[in-house]
């Protein structure tokens, strides 16, 4: 995906200004975040669950590689293949070179961030291989040429009467001439259509929510169950995921899956978690006949040992996102790739490079509700920080902050000029405001009155006062 | 005869210094009435938090070394700011890891700082202020406090040892007000539009007093009312814990 991280700002005015969007973020509170709420509300041992899956998650990233070959072993020893890849563009060609063994014209494809974060739908399209995309939410973004806004609910940005519009202008090739508006109603047509796709693709891609080393098998999680008629009915199924995924064991893998729908939708469980093993087996019904897993690092291993380590405990629930004032107000294109909220301002940076990403790391009020509701506790506000101190470092912050934020600095370590100067300011600033109480502006000071009145001073500072009024000052 | 009660050093923050010196009349107002002798170390300006969270941990590191130094000594450190004492609490420790010297002291500085709401309760064991308000109040929980200090049922125990006040809730009041410290300036179009949520959930109460204890949240949510033309009066929550409501309310005219 082509990143706008750096015009930022002009996203966010973008956003700001679309009343659609406006009307549709306001289903992540009511749908996410109350649920969220109160399905830990529910469960009383919710926090120490949490606690497990964190420690769970940190024992796979201090032992990962010997993870990663018992994984290949069993996927190996169930018939499968694992291809491990570097970099995006490896991965995009190991998937290609796949789908040309089979001949592929079309590929079903499941929910899956790293297919965004390798750009895979635009090459598999320039290179003869139509893309399906089959979740609901990634089916109607397919149709509107849009990345995802949310990594769980990737068309949350789009109300009801877009869809309803949308579906009229896509499906009238398939004879479609009434605009539906009843939610049941656009999920079935979505479904009629999608249906003989399902059949007709030659490859199932997949992403993967976990990987489990003891028994070689993928994991997904859907509401709908479209990830399973995507890997089960075509002669392939290629899993696409990034190796931080894998975990040791079934029971591992149960216990991140009981904290990741309750803090991504406030389910108790997805309505969907399906075990993939191998391809179909000689007494099987039904299944792919080839099984690949494309094991993608782009960069993951060099962040084991640093600051940013804890990022790759992430399950992409969403929580994250759903919680964060800066989201619910801008949504998720504003962010300007792939993962957006507070784990895209703590994560894209390594990927885009802090020039590029600057502003992501900037814009959070460090509320720290995005840690507080994280299942793994991944400590986000701090990695953001992590961030900030790089381009402060790297001169990446603009100049005009740095020259401010120097020169408070130098009179805040210097508190007898220090109070001489704010004795000054704010004498100046007290008169000014007086019998007025706030200025609706002030010069230098348009960030503020923007949109707010700036609460005047009293006119003379509380250490002045306190001596004033015979206080103890050592 | 010495003197037996504890000694607090206030830090009373660089916005209530210069915006709003009666928060930290109030401040050492209910610190004395919780047994407490105050004192005002004059080597202060602020906790350096603009500077760390703008990523100059030189400078934060340089403003932090400065307020371990002059509130060495004192039994307790006290800041009506739950943002300023997390900064001391939480984060110089983590500024120092690397320098055993000063990582001692400031772990030393951060046992004994407290936010001044939590202390008075928790520390102090004050159950009631003696205070009066007549009228609707609602409190905000301020991000800091709330997160990184566990404030939540300090602040409303002690409003409802208030005669006359009737606290209501707002709905979610753990919502961030969108200041964010230098952030509402970096990103005012984002800030002025969370901090509307914020505003929208406080009128819709019907309370005619809003209360936090963080001075930066204050500000900006008594600024975005006024500039709705709201007539919801805004304080810091020591202002009424303390009976000292005389003055103006943040952003009102004389």
């Amino acid at each position: 995906m082509q990143t706008t991280a750096l015009n930022f700002k002009a996203n966010v005015t973008k956003a700001l200004g679309n009343a659609n969007l406006r009307q549709s973020l306001k289903r992540v509170e009511t749908n996410w975040v109350s649920r969220r709420a109160e399905a830990a509300a529910r469960l009383p041992e919710f926090e120490a669950l949490r606690d497990q899956a964190r420690d769970i998650k940190n024992h796979v990233l201090a032992h990962l590689d010997v993870y990663l070959e018992r994984f290949e072993q069993n996927v190996i020893a169930n018939g499968g293949q694992v291809h491990w890849c570097k970099t995006p563009r490896e991965a995009r060609e190991t998937i290609l070179a796949l789908c040309r063994t089979v001949d592929a014209k079309t590929a079903t494809k499941g929910k899956s961030m790293i297919a965004e974060e390798i750009a895979l739908n635009p090459f598999l399209s320039e290179n003869g291989v139509e893309p399906v995309e089959t979740d609901l939410g990634e089916y109607i973004i397919q149709l509107a040429d849009e990345p995802p806004s949310h990594i769980v609910g990737p068309a949350i940005h789009k109300t009801k009467e877009e869809v309803s519009d949308l579906f009229l202008e896509h499906h009238r090739k398939y004879g479609q001439e009434r605009r539906i508006t009843d939610d049941q109603e656009l999920v079935a047509e979505a479904r009629k259509y999608l249906r003989q796709r399902y059949f007709d693709a030659d490859v199932g891609i997949t992403g993967a929510n976990l990987l489990v080393a003891e028994t070689g098998s993928s994991v997904i999680v859907t509401n709908e169950g479209n990830g399973d008629l995507t890997q089960t009915l075509p002669k392939m199924h290629i899993v696409l995921a990034s190796l931080e995924k894998v975990v040791p064991t079934l029971e591992d893998a149960m216990t991140i899956l009981r904290v990741l729908a309750r803090s991504a939708t406030g389910q108790e469980f997805s309505v969907y978690t399906t075990f993939s093993t191998g391809p179909r087996r000689a007494a099987d019904l039904d299944g792919p006949g080839e099984y690949h897993v494309v094991l993608l690092d782009n960069g993951r291993s060099s962040m084991l040992g640093t600051e940013l380590q804890d990022l790759l405990r992430c399950i992409r629930c969403g929580a994250c996102m759903n919680h964060c004032p800066v989201y619910q107000s801008v949504g998720g294109h504003a962010y300007g790739w792939v993962y957006p909220g507070p784990i895209g301002a703590a994560l894209d940076p390594h990927f885009l490079g802090i020039e590029e990403a600057q502003h992501l790391p900037n814009a959070s009020t460090f509320c720290g509700r995005c840690e507080e509701v994280c299942p793994m506790r991944i400590p986000l506000p701090k990695i953001m920080r992590h961030w900030r101190e790089q381009a402060f470092s790297s001169d990446v912050t603009p100049p005009l902050q740095r020259i401010g934020l120097g020169l408070w600095a130098w009179f805040a370590k210097r508190p007898a000029l220090y109070r001489l100067g704010a004795r000054l300011g704010i004498g100046v600033l007290g008169r000014l405001g007086r019998g007025r109480g706030s200025f609706s502006s002030l010069p230098l000071a348009g960030g503020w009155t923007k949109g707010r009145d700036l609460p005047a001073p009293a006119g003379r500072i509380f250490q002045d006062l306190w001596k004033a009024r015979g206080g103890d000052a050592s | 005869m010495p003197d037996a009660r504890p000694t607090v050093a206030l830090f009373v923050t660089c916005l209530v210094d210069l915006f709003r010196p009666s928060v930290g009349f109030a401040a050492a107002k209910l610190l004395e009435q919780a047994g407490c002798r105050v004192v005002v170390p004059s080597v202060q300006t602020c906790c350096g938090q603009p500077a760390y969270n703008s990523g100059a941990r030189a400078d934060a590191k340089a403003i932090a070394a400065q307020v371990i130094a002059a509130f060495a000594g004192f039994d307790y450190v006290v800041a009506p700011s739950g943002s300023c004492a997390g900064m001391i609490r939480d984060h110089y420790p983590a500024l120092f890891a690397g320098d055993p010297v000063l990582k001692a002291k400031a772990d030393d500085l951060a046992r004994r700082t407290w936010e001044l709401v939590s202390f008075l309760r928790d520390e102090r064991g004050l159950t009631d202020v003696g205070a009066s308000f007549p009228g609707r109040v609602t409190y905000h929980d301020s991000c800091s406090g709330l997160r990184e200090l566990g404030i939540k049922a300090q602040p409303r125990d002690l409003l409802n040892s208030v005669t006359g006040l009737e606290l209501v809730e707002m709905h979610d009041p753990e919502a961030c007000c969108g200041f964010g410290g230098t952030f509402c300036i970096k990103y005012p179009d984002i800030s002025v539009d969370i901090v509307s949520r914020k505003t929208a959930a406080i009128v819709a109460t019907g309370a005619g007093t809003m209360l936090a204890g963080d001075l930066g949240c204050l500000m900006n949510m008594a600024g975005r009312l006024r500039r709705e033309g709201s007539d919801v009066k805004v304080r810091h929550v020591a202002e009424v814990l303390a009976g000292m409501t005389d003055q103006p309310a943040i952003g009102d005219a004389d």
